[in-house]
């Protein structure tokens, strides 16, 4: 209080009304955030499709070479292997942790005991860092120590052990497991953030109009939870899209470049084998993939916002 | 107003229509799902701590010895990590970096959020909105020509390559989540401070900041967990071991190609996933509304 009052006994210079120009306070307000973002973010992004367009190399400044990153890609099996690979695992992986969060979600919004408990160890997933759980799952996945292996033989389903990494489509199917295994708590958390703002009259009026427990979910819980669907979905998609850690611990892109994603392919060339350059334009090849992604959710949003709004 | 009303209505009736609901058929539908996925989301966990007691003789004899338990339980595996490998110097490295970028990313996020929130200069909204995309940048298309400008400025190998790159992701983060906390303080407040003669510099270190402090919180803690759980950066821009982060140590340095010392990487995974595991307990809610309040705006 002792410091409101001094200020307003001070005569007003130049200065400080300028300094109390809201413009002009904003500017300096955004200073930090906004050197940081620029240097650290917006820079490199034109650099690196500036570097795509060179044939840069580590310790080499490259020169201009137009579109021959590109056109080397473009005949390039393995780059489109890397495409190939990264659409799949995009694919299936969000379409079980969207289906596995949901019921979880679902299961965790019953009325339960314990239930922050089981939502506070439901996400224990998330929280620790990826690469350690990822850690953990190699050792899982051991082709010749695996524990699965060892329950399932044990428990005489199979008679021999699985290779889990060392064959493309088990590898395939091992590194999907291993990202849905970390990816369905954020989508579950999320999901039931949204479960609990459904009032719980319409479900009652639901009911009293006869509603089945599947009705309920498909015409009151879908259409309500439909917008935070859609922007967990396009987090959880871009996480996957542009996924490296979980591949780069278990499988390094192996086996014959079966689980390569292209952030995996994008830094075995450009940083590994040192073509910053080609590594660069893998990168940028990404960015369509992204923008679409991005602009699928937003207009899907869009629509079912007009929708509902309609529908009222 | 009525939507005020039933948003609130379902802490009112709690259990909602659980009554509805048998006891053996809520059994089926909810718990077993329900346990069953926990299993499964802990198991690794449960795997990674006893693989990293157990004696070598006993991790891959499972003849004799029952895989899921462990007989006389060892610490060698942890004495090994903490005395004859640079562990203990890739945790002090971890925790300088993050404390540096989250303190670095909390700073900046304060003000921008404040000024795109509340001063609301022409183009705020627009500011607004660049910020959310750049969330959206993820860093797997940013290393290759972030590593070159790290080298060029001479930061290669130092942590300031991470404290600097990390609030790439950082920053864009804490802006929305302390906008969304901004937006919630009633103008009132501030208008009757503007009244009393209060600068905006006052406005915001004595009443804005003392009631978002759960709010700074949250994106704090969030910060935190994400710089240590960041991996490509810290792979690519770091070099010598001495310097290494514990994700990145973990992987590079204590997997020879030759023998996979199993015990001491589930020790190294262990102690490097304990920090953000126990911030993470004592602070759910906050972890939980920063999540889902960044999702949810």
């Amino acid at each position: 209080m002792a410091a409101v009052t001094t200020a307003t006994q001070q005569e007003p210079s130049t200065v400080a009304r300028l300094m109390e120009s809201r413009g002009w306070l904003a500017a300096w307000f955004m200073l930090p955030a906004a050197v940081l973002l620029l240097v650290f973010l917006t820079y490199p992004l034109g650099l690196g499709v500036w570097l795509g367009f060179t044939d840069a190399r580590i310790g080499r400044p490259g020169i201009f070479i137009g579109l021959e990153n590109y056109q080397y890609l473009w005949e390039d099996s393995v780059f489109w292997l890397a495409v190939f690979n990264t659409l799949l695992y995009t694919t299936v992986a969000s379409i079980l942790k969207f289906i596995l969060g949901l019921w979880l979600a679902l299961l965790l919004n019953e009325n339960l005991p314990f239930k922050s408990f089981f939502r506070a160890i439901v996400l224990l997933p998330w929280v620790v860092p990826t690469v350690l759980s990822a850690i953990a799952f190699w050792w899982i996945f051991d082709s010749q120590f695996s524990i699965i292996s060892w329950a399932l033989i044990e428990l005489g389903i199979i008679d021999h052990r699985i290779n889990f990494l060392g064959d493309p489509t088990n590898a395939r199917a091992s590194v999907i497991a291993a990202n849905v295994w970390r990816g369905i708590p954020f989508v579950a958390i999320t999901l039931l953030a949204g479960l609990q703002t459904i009032p719980q009259s319409l479900y009652e009026a639901a009911t009293l109009d006869g509603a089945g427990r599947w009705q309920l979910f498909r015409y009151v819980t879908l259409p309500l939870l439909t917008p935070i669907i859609a922007i967990t979905m396009t987090f959880s998609v871009l996480f996957t899209f542009t996924d490296f850690q979980l591949i780069y611990v278990l499988t390094r892109g192996g086996p014959v470049n079966a689980t390569h994603l292209m952030a995996t392919l994008s830094f075995q060339r450009g940083i590994s084998g040192g073509q910053l350059g080609e590594g660069a334009a893998i990168a940028v090849a990404m960015i369509p993939f992204l923008l679409a992604a991005i602009l699928f959710s937003y207009f899907g949003l869009q629509r079912r916002k007009w929708q509902q709004g309609g529908g009222d | 107003m009525a939507i005020t009303e039933t948003r609130n209505a379902p802490a009112g009736d709690e259990g909602g229509m659980g009554y509805l609901q048998s006891v053996p058929r809520k059994i089926v539908t909810v718990w077993v799902p329900l346990l069953i996925f926990v299993f499964v989301l802990l198991f690794p966990f449960y795997w990674m701590a006893i693989t990293s007691v157990k004696p070598n003789e006993q991790m891959t004899n499972f003849n004799d010895y029952s895989p899921f338990w462990v007989i006389g339980p060892t610490l060698e595996h942890f004495r090994y990590l903490l005395f004859q490998t640079s562990y203990p110097g890739w945790l002090w490295n971890t925790i300088m970096i993050s404390v540096g970028s989250t303190v670095l990313s909390l700073l900046a996020a304060v003000f921008a959020a404040y000024a795109i929130e509340r001063l609301r200069f022409s183009g705020a909204r627009q500011v607004g909105l660049g910020i959310f995309l750049a969330y959206l940048v993820p860093p797997s298309i940013l290393f290759i020509p972030l590593s070159v400008m790290v080298f060029r400025l001479g930061l290669y190998d130092t942590p300031f390559a991470l404290i600097l790159t990390y609030p790439t992701f950082l920053v864009p983060f804490c802006t929305w989540l302390l906008m969304g906390y901004f937006r919630s303080i009633p103008f009132e407040l501030e208008e009757c401070a503007l009244m009393d003669g209060a600068t905006r510099w006052q406005i915001l270190t004595k009443i804005i900041l003392p009631l978002s402090v759960p709010g700074l919180i949250s994106a704090g803690i969030f910060a935190f967990t994400l710089s240590w759980n960041e991996f490509i950066y810290a792979l690519t821009f770091i070099q010598s071991s001495e310097n290494k982060t514990v994700p990145v140590g973990v992987l590079t340095e204590l997997v020879r190609s030759d023998v996979y010392e199993w015990g001491a990487l589930m020790a190294g995974a262990l102690i490097g996933s304990l920090p953000v595991v126990i911030l993470y307990s004592f602070f759910v809610e906050h972890y939980v509304s920063s999540m889902t309040g960044a999702v949810k705006e």
